[in-house]
């Protein structure tokens, strides 16, 4: 019996308790002198707490179970590959090929006596099923895989057994436990409480997990390389060379990274800024509400796009067009490059346009009407009234708007891969190539290289200088928009 | 207090014979398809205080909003027929809203001082209308505005902290001396004391009084109390149309009107 077969009968038997159970309730209720004693809950209640009963902790209780029949097997492989090996740091390799092996077994259906004793006549036989091995097993893997294979599934066994009983056992409990005044609806309402905010938590958790397993990578690159050598080095030539191969350690200087990162958010910025805020205040302040319904949406089709596909506009029409143009322009040479700041940045700029639009709009409207009602009843024209009135009693929102904007130009990494080029360097002539620092991360990361070497290392650490960046400009930006909205509340 | 004596000891000053200030004539409004006031024909007579008092929906703040164009601002709203401000039609084509509105204040229900400085507020309108030719010229409007709504005592010492900070009934007189600075020569008060205690209403009430020396004053109130108290004419306003309209004493004390007595003895609204 698959997992999936015992998930399905605890939800059989949870369903069949809820029927159960609100008809037990709906009887007891029927029956019952409204006048003596009133019906606490509505049977549907009594059936919802039943289906919880039978459920939730027999799936929980499977859970838990499953988790611990792996890890037993994990540690009784581990001990016995240990024991057959002298050096250590092949251990992970020889445990996935005893793992290998029991599934193997598992699928040619090989098991006690059928086991054969050479791993080669073992590999033939899974040759011919179509099952591939590696070369580099031993014998003694053999056993050690049957009896695995023959200890998971008792395990399993008892982990079924016990999941159905509870389930079985939950359900008669809670049919045994209905009554007129049983508080079926507060109990069930505290499962719905827990279980938001077991959803909410899982958000939180993925953030933590994602932090720490950079962080100990993080770590790693730092014991090989100087953090004050990243930090402030401004030069980046990581060298694609096999870690220990002496001599050869590259550098990796963090500035150039960050100086094209920030430039090309600042030129992003400098394009989308005016055009997303004037868009915003013509939606927030002039349009009519028919206009303002075909033209947000529009507007916000733009953030739809995938940003691979603005940077194959970057790279195949507008990098090839500026180039063209200045080619025009200067009589033969092309003083703006194919890949330049400019390209990406005004790429990028039309991207963030709805981010800005719509989150100042969302500012701009928030502004009560008394205050435009007011400003507009001393004699101020409408323009008068936006620049003195809304826009002042609004920046704090606006600036945290833009901050959130900031940090989405700054992680931003499709549209610069392909419209900024590759070129660490730090300069300031916004023609020429720029590379930025998630641009780097893909760099560092694809291909086929050694993954502990300093040179695939540096993309964690570059990836958690990027998510402290990005963390702090949300932050302040957060505390900027709540400080705001404190104001009219 | 009676409202009888109240509305007695409230002596007119109108000066017999002047023109009135503005003048409604057939005032209807639209909001969309639907008409909320139908055939208004008021007069409002220059330095007197006139009240437009009736029940919730019944137009009276739709009338006023019409008298500065605030209408405007709304989608879908529409007025007919002719509003005047000394002789001149406010919605003919050739009037400039703005400049309207710089001759007609408002003071809204709710006080809605800007997110200012107590000095920014009340400067705001003389500097878009550039009134003040420089820097002495402002601080003198302001200060005197701010005398005259009788705030300065209260603020003269933190006039750089922000307007928002002051207690409702300070932010109210800190929004009518706002209005005073730009020189109007109509006032329009929504009711401006609704969001009010006692001790806050009977102080714009007083000032109110004051005000009529140098403006015209249209004030819309629930309280007929405060329409006895502080005017000198009265217009009752029932369904969208003008019932009844005529000097206070006259209104409280003898209404022609069958549903304009059943209002002020209480019996509708």
């Amino acid at each position: 019996m698959s997992a999936g077969w015992v998930v399905a009968i605890v939800l059989a038997i949870g369903a069949i308790a809820y029927f159960f159970s609100a008809q037990r309730a709906r009887v007891q209720r029927d029956a019952s002198d409204r006048s003596k004693e009133v019906p606490h809950s509505l049977p549907t209640y009594h059936g919802w707490l039943s289906f919880i009963f039978a459920t939730v902790p027999a799936l929980l209780v499977f859970l838990a179970l499953s988790a611990v029949s792996s890890a037993i097997l994990e540690s009784r492989v581990r001990t016995e590959v240990s024991a057959h090996l002298s050096d250590t740091s092949a251990a992970s390799l020889s445990i996935g090929i005893v793992h290998n092996v029991s599934s193997a077994l598992n699928r040619l259906d090989l098991s006690g006596a059928n086991v054969p004793t050479s791993y080669a006549a073992l590999r033939d036989m899974a040759k011919s099923s179509g099952i591939v091995l590696a070369d580099s097993g031993e014998d003694y893997m053999l056993p050690l895989a049957a009896s695995v294979n023959a200890d998971a599934a008792v395990h399993k066994l008892i982990g079924q057994g016990l999941t159905l009983l509870l389930s079985l056992a939950g359900a008669a409990f809670a049919y045994s436990r209905i009554r007129l005044r049983l508080r079926a609806r507060n109990e069930v309402e505290r499962v719905v409480l827990w279980s938001l905010l077991a959803a909410s938590t899982v958000a939180i958790l993925t953030t933590v997990g994602i932090v720490l397993s950079m962080l100990s990578e993080t770590v790693h690159f730092f014991s090989e390389v100087n953090p004050l050598n990243f930090f402030f080095g401004t030069v980046w030539d990581p060298r694609f060379a096999a870690a220990g191969s002496g001599g050869t350690e590259g550098q990796f200087g963090l500035i150039p990274l960050l100086a094209g990162t920030l430039y090309i958010a600042f030129v992003s910025m400098l394009f989308a800024v005016p055009v997303g805020l004037m868009a915003a205040v013509y939606m927030g302040e002039y349009a009519s509400s028919k206009v303002r319904s075909t033209v947000k949406p529009l507007l916000e089709l733009l953030a739809g796009i995938p940003t691979i596909v603005y940077g194959i506009f970057a790279v195949v029409t507008l990098g090839p067009f500026f180039r063209d143009l200045s080619a025009a322009l200067a009589g033969g040479f092309a003083f703006i490059q194919a890949q330049s700041v400019l390209t990406a940045g005004i790429v990028m700029g039309v991207m963030l346009i709805p981010v800005v639009s719509s989150l100042s709009d969302d500012v701009i409207t928030a502004v009560p009407r008394a205050m435009r009602d007011g400003s507009l009843a001393l004699g101020a024209t409408r323009s008068e009234t936006i620049r003195k009135v809304i826009l002042p009693a609004a920046l704090p929102g606006i600036v945290g708007a833009l901050l959130l904007t900031a940090s989405r130009a700054i992680g931003e990494t499709m549209i610069v891969v392909l419209a900024a080029g590759v070129a660490a360097r730090i300069n300031f002539n916004p023609f020429e190539a720029m590379t930025t620092i998630t641009v780097k991360i893909v760099n560092q990361l694809t291909g086929d290289l050694e993954f502990n070497s300093p040179q695939t290392l540096v993309a964690f650490a570059l990836g958690l200088t990027l998510f402290a960046l990005t963390l702090a400009m949300n932050v302040y930006a957060l505390y900027i928009v709540r400080k705001y909205r404190e104001q009219y509340e | 207090m009676s409202l009888e004596s109240a509305a007695t000891t409230a002596a007119p000053v109108a000066r017999p014979n002047a023109p009135p200030k503005m003048q409604g004539d057939k005032v209807g409004v639209f909001y969309g398809e639907k008409q909320a006031l139908f055939d208004v024909d008021l007069k409002i007579e220059q330095f007197n205080v006139t009240s437009l008092i009736g029940p919730s929906g019944c137009g009276k703040s739709t009338f006023l909003r019409s008298l500065n164009r605030m209408n405007d601002t709304i989608d879908g709203c529409r007025v007919v027929g002719k509003i005047t401000l000394d002789k001149d039609d406010i919605y003919d084509p050739s009037i400039d809203v703005v400049e309207l509105r710089a001759r007609v204040g408002m003071v809204f229900q709710k006080p809605n001082p800007f997110p200012k400085s107590i000095y920014e507020n009340v400067a705001y309108g003389p500097k878009i209308h550039g009134i003040a030719r420089n820097k002495a010229d402002l601080d003198e409007i302001v200060h005197s505005s701010l005398r005259r709504a009788g705030l300065w005592n209260e603020v003269k010492d933190r006039l750089n902290e922000p307007g928002t900070g002051l207690s409702g009934g300070q932010q109210q007189r800190l929004c009518i001396a706002r209005a005073i600075a730009t020189k109007p020569e109509v006032l329009l008060m929504d009711e401006p004391c609704s969001a009010l205690d006692p001790i806050a209403t009977a102080v714009i009430e007083e000032l109110i009084d004051e005000l009529r020396e140098n403006f015209t004053i249209v004030i819309v109130t629930h309280s007929m109390q405060q329409a006895a108290r502080v005017s000198q004419k009265t217009a009752f306003f029932h369904l969208g149309k003008l019932i009844e309209e005529g000097k206070t004493e006259d209104i409280f004390t003898n209404p022609r009107n069958k549903q304009t007595q059943d209002y002020i003895t209480g019996r509708i609204g």
